[in-house]
């Protein structure tokens, strides 16, 4: 089946199998590996990217899904010319990844939370990224890297 | 709103990090590998894509116990996608089927005449895409007779079980060693003559690693040269080299393990397990590279499991509380296969520190390995070598103590703390503890806690329970672990036969930039900035100057690898002491440029100069463009400043903390939510403290995991009933609290910058913490991990359930 999918910004067109994965899609195809898989049952939120601006885990979105619609991973995430989105660097100054294979998946949701809610308490910051793990952090510093996210942004207006 | 991004404008960081400055040497930086984690451009092993690669699938028994009949493969042949079926017949003309354990047994690649639990290697598919590899799986047709299985390990050594291991000659039982460690006749003279004996059966139930990232490899045999190339999730790769060497008779020089970013490992990756093997073969067979990324429920069915410890402990003491001694039986299920990753000397790891961080005059511990249809593996889990168990088994039985005799269990614990003049101490079971101030860091975690004043709030509670019979009750849980991490040394520990020592290689480069090749392998926890750190400073470089190389076996000396919390204190002080070779060789070049005796020169901060003459000196960068010019060079150097360590530690080191944890429990239904946990942690001199903390909190929600979540239980077929992430229940950011974290530094003696491990500390440490708050909480004496609502609602009403089998 003909999937046009928008990425990035970027238009793609692929022929694909009609079962084929959205995060398949993205990494196998379009070779953005920076969404990551981690389990078989919708679970893990590593795969988490954003489909029309609403974060999904791409293991459970069919790529068909997907057509006509825009996708925007952490690829995605930099700003034009490079610059670093605040919760990747909030996230580098917090120490908030260690193996960094939950990371692309937690700053997806962590955008959405902040563009929705700039000043989050830590129990919702808690509850946005309770769908994903994270198996090295203890998600201390990954909701102290989103609190500070947001301090920063609002100090910057 | 953002930050810019400044190539190489200020500072030396090519990140957006430029404007936060590293710190010479020790102190906290951000992380130098976190720009490429931050934008999606880490390099795991499935982002790994070769040319005309081919993907692997692997078909799995769906019998825990079951002879295999027949197995057709035509089907799958036929698929128009499929390149190769491998089966355990193929592998057996090769030699194949059958490999060597690091504990002294062997393990099938894939099945030949059996299969010996649910999920183990029947076959291997290779097509030219996942989802093609996949289907082809459902067209392999295998013949199974069921049989038997032995799941429960008390079961494992009846007369009438059914005899695992039958293909061994001569086998007519599940036994597969004992082991004991300690003073039986002193032990049992403490016991006798003891005031107060407490006894307590406990299980350890079976719990898995399961990093985010699973198990996965892409092999690639270049036919023209023979040469093999492995990119796979390997915690030990030089290990590995020699294991695949050995095993398919590739020279180790035409071998080459990459280890990219590693997605977490916590020991489930340090093991070589079947689907690396059946790919490695694939390429050969296809000509073609071979990826295999195992899913979910393959890595929490198959791969390396931790724990499965069922304990009988007893402890002595007089009325008031003082420990005479500790005694304890384990039987220890192993799985179908003894395939644990540990020094080879030690069938059952470091168990035997388990008196713990007391002064326990006797003790005395049996292990008893069973055979049963599980998977193999037992050593993994972030454990330390089962010091988990051991530490959960004494951190228990202090409590149980307590309740028996009606004591705070803070007192008790006071009352046998082992005190700092003690140090080094020699336990009973003939662990040396290089230092410790144990005391400190107890009476520091009750202080932060608050600890009077929660046993104040909790009477208050269980008042107003009584009146109202209303609320949640509060418990509070302590734990005092110490660790034993850093393996060797080499005379002591081996895995495989490899002594346990690493190696560091320092290069320092002309203009005075340097690259740290290692051979430990780092799978979260920061190696290229730690390690950076650690050799900045030692010579007064940066750490940005620092290129830190680990994870490829033709870049980076031999070496055991990482895990056991072995790199700082192992690696890390073969960095150590290469930089300061490097510091010794660059004191005779400044001389030879100062023209002054060496013994005249003083190093401070990067840069030696003339005693008594700051002015007159020069800086590393200087000496190291100096050894690389035409100057005529001083005896003992030969050109270049660059020299290699290899560390074989003279002990272990011992990092201790201690730990509080405060729970609500709702009696109705059993439901515990962690309130609070405090954790001090001593693990020596601190490189890098946000990554020591960061190591900590990890393994804090690992303790809260297995205390209250994690268990893979099995029904009396032999299922699994913790197969996927919907059945294996991790912590999330719902469960854990916000930590609350303290430390003392009391500095290794023996490490030369004085540092330990930590990377497994909290997670040693944290599951008692956790099951003595819940049952602090509801005024049960004992009951099994994982204490989930169920268990604590069935513990409640007196009677507790197995936690590891699912009856009927
Ligand atoms: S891979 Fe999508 S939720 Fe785990
Ligand atoms: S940083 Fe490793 S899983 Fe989150």
């Amino acid at each position: 089946m003909r999937v046009t999918v928008t990425v990035n910004d970027q238009d793609y067109i692929r022929d694909v199998e009609p079962r084929l994965l959205l995060v398949h899609l993205l990494r196998d195809e379009l070779g953005l590996t920076g969404t990551h898989w981690g389990c078989d049952t919708s679970n893990c939120g590593a795969c988490t990217v954003w489909l029309d601006r609403v974060p999904v885990k791409s293991c459970t979105v069919l790529a068909v899904m997907a057509s006509g619609s825009s996708v925007r991973t952490v690829e995605g995430l930099e700003r034009r010319g490079g610059e670093l989105d605040q919760l990747q660097v909030s996230f580098a100054l917090c120490h908030g990844l260690q193996c960094g294979f939950c990371t692309p998946g937690m700053l997806m949701t962590a955008r959405w939370l902040l563009d929705r809610l700039p000043d989050p308490s830590d129990v919702e910051i808690r509850e946005a990224i309770s769908g994903q793990t994270c198996r090295c952090t203890g998600y201390e510093n990954i909701v102290r890297s989103i609190r500070h996210a947001a301090e920063s942004e609002r100090a910057a207006g | 709103m953002t930050a810019a991004l400044t190539p190489g404008t200020s500072g030396r960081r090519p990140d957006p990090f430029a404007g936060h400055a590293s710190p010479m040497g020790h102190g906290n930086m951000v992380r130098k590998e976190d720009a490429r984690f931050l934008r999606g451009r880490g390099r795991f092993v499935d982002d790994i894509r070769l040319p005309g690669m081919l993907h692997g699938a692997v078909l799995r028994s769906p019998y825990a116990h079951a002879r295999i009949l027949s197995i057709d493969t035509g089907g799958a042949e036929s698929h128009p996608k499929v390149r190769a079926v491998i089966t355990g017949a193929d592998l057996e003309r090769r030699g194949m089927a059958w490999i060597p354990t690091l504990s002294h047994d062997v393990a099938a690649v894939l099945a030949t005449d059996k299969v010996r639990y649910q999920g183990q290697e029947v076959a291997f598919v290779v097509a030219e895409d996942r989802y093609a590899a996949r289907d082809a799986l459902s067209l392999i047709e295998v013949e199974y007779e069921p049989l038997e299985p032995v799941i429960d390990a008390h079961r494992a050594l009846a007369p009438d079980a059914p005899v695992i291991r039958d293909e061994i000659p001569g086998r007519t039982d599940n036994h597969i060693f004992d082991w004991e460690a300690g003073d039986a006749a002193a032990t049992e003279a403490a016991f006798a003559a003891a005031e107060h004996v407490s006894s307590c059966e406990m299980l350890y139930p079976r719990v898995h690693p399961a990093p985010l990232e699973t198990c996965g490899i892409v092999a690639d045999l270049d036919p023209v040269s023979g040469r093999l190339v492995v990119y796979a999730t390997a915690q030990a790769p030089h290990a590995h080299r020699a294991l695949y060497s050995g095993i398919i008779g590739i020279p180790e020089n035409r071998i080459r393990i990459i280890s990219p970013d590693i997605g977490g490992g916590f020991g489930n990756k340090v093991a070589i397990y079947p689907g690396y093997l059946c790919a490695v073969i694939a390429t050969s067979i296809t000509g073609a590279p071979v990826k295999w990324t195992e899913d979910r429920s393959e890595n929490l069915m198959s791969t390396s499991f931790a724990r499965d410890f069922h304990m009988r402990g007893e402890i002595a003491a007089t009325r008031d509380g003082r420990i005479q001694g500790l005694r304890v039986q384990v039987l220890a299920d192993h799985g179908a296969f003894n395939g644990t990753s540990q020094p080879s000397k030690f069938p059952a790891g470091f168990f035997h520190i388990f008196t713990g961080s007391y002064s326990v005059p006797a003790a005395h511990c049996t292990v008893r390995g069973v055979y049963t249809n599980k998977a193999p593996g037992g050593v993994a889990y972030a454990c330390s070598f089962r010091i988990t168990e051991a530490s959960y088994l004494v951190e228990r039985l202090v409590d149980v103590l307590a309740f028996d005799l009606g004591l705070d269990a803070a007192e008790v614990r006071r009352r046998n703390l082992l005190r700092p003049e003690q140090f080094p101490y020699r336990c009973a079971t003939g662990w040396e503890y290089d230092s410790g101030d144990y005391p400190r860091a107890f009476e520091l975690a009750l202080e932060m806690a608050g600890y009077d004043e929660l046993r104040r709030e909790q009477a208050r509670g269980r008042r107003t329970r009584a009146e109202t019979g209303e609320g949640t009750v509060m418990g509070i849980g302590l734990s005092f672990f110490t660790e034993a991490v850093g393996a060797g040394p080499r005379k002591d520990m081996d895995i495989g036969g490899f002594g346990m020592a690493d190696a560091a290689e320092l290069r320092v480069h002309p203009t005075g930039s340097a690259e740290l090749r290692l051979s430990c392998m780092s799978q979260g926890q920061g190696h290229e900035t730690t390690f950076a750190q650690i050799v900045s400073e030692e010579l007064g470089i940066s750490p940005d100057d620092i290129e830190v190389i680990e994870g490829d076996t033709d870049r980076t000396p031999f070496g055991l690898g990482t895990y056991g919390s072995r790199s700082t204190p192992v690696s890390g002080a073969a960095a150590v002491m290469a930089a300061r070779k490097v510091r010794e060789r660059a004191r005779l070049v400044a001389a030879a440029m100062l023209e002054v005796s060496a013994d005249d020169l003083v190093w401070d901060k990067g840069r030696f100069h003339v005693r008594g003459d700051r002015a007159a000196g020069v800086g590393i960068g200087e000496i190291a463009l100096a050894a690389h010019s035409g100057l005529e060079l001083p005896e003992g150097v030969e050109g270049q400043l660059d020299a290699t360590c290899v560390y074989n530690p003279p002990n272990l080191t011992f990092p201790f903390g201690a730990y509080l944890c405060v729970v609500d429990v709702d009696p109705g239904t059993g439901q515990v939510t962690v309130r609070r946990f405090v954790a001090v942690d001593d693990c020596g001199v601190r490189i890098n403290p946000a990554i020591v903390e960061g190591q900590v909190h990890g393994g804090l929600a690992d303790g809260i995991g297995m205390a209250l979540m994690e268990v893979m239980a099995f029904d009396t077929d032999g299922n699994h009933l913790g197969a996927s992430f919907m059945d294996y229940l991790l912590p999330t950011s719902m469960e854990c609290p916000s930590w609350e974290l303290g430390k003392t530094v009391t500095p290794s003696p023996h490490h030369p910058i004085g540092a330990k491990g930590i990377g497994e500390s909290a997670t040693v440490g944290s599951p008692a913490a956790v099951v003595n708050a819940v049952l602090d909480a509801i005024g049960v004496r004992h009951a099994d991990m994982p204490l989930t609502p169920a268990h604590v609602w069935s513990a409640i009403q007196g009677r507790p359930l197995r936690t590891d089998l699912a009856i009927g």
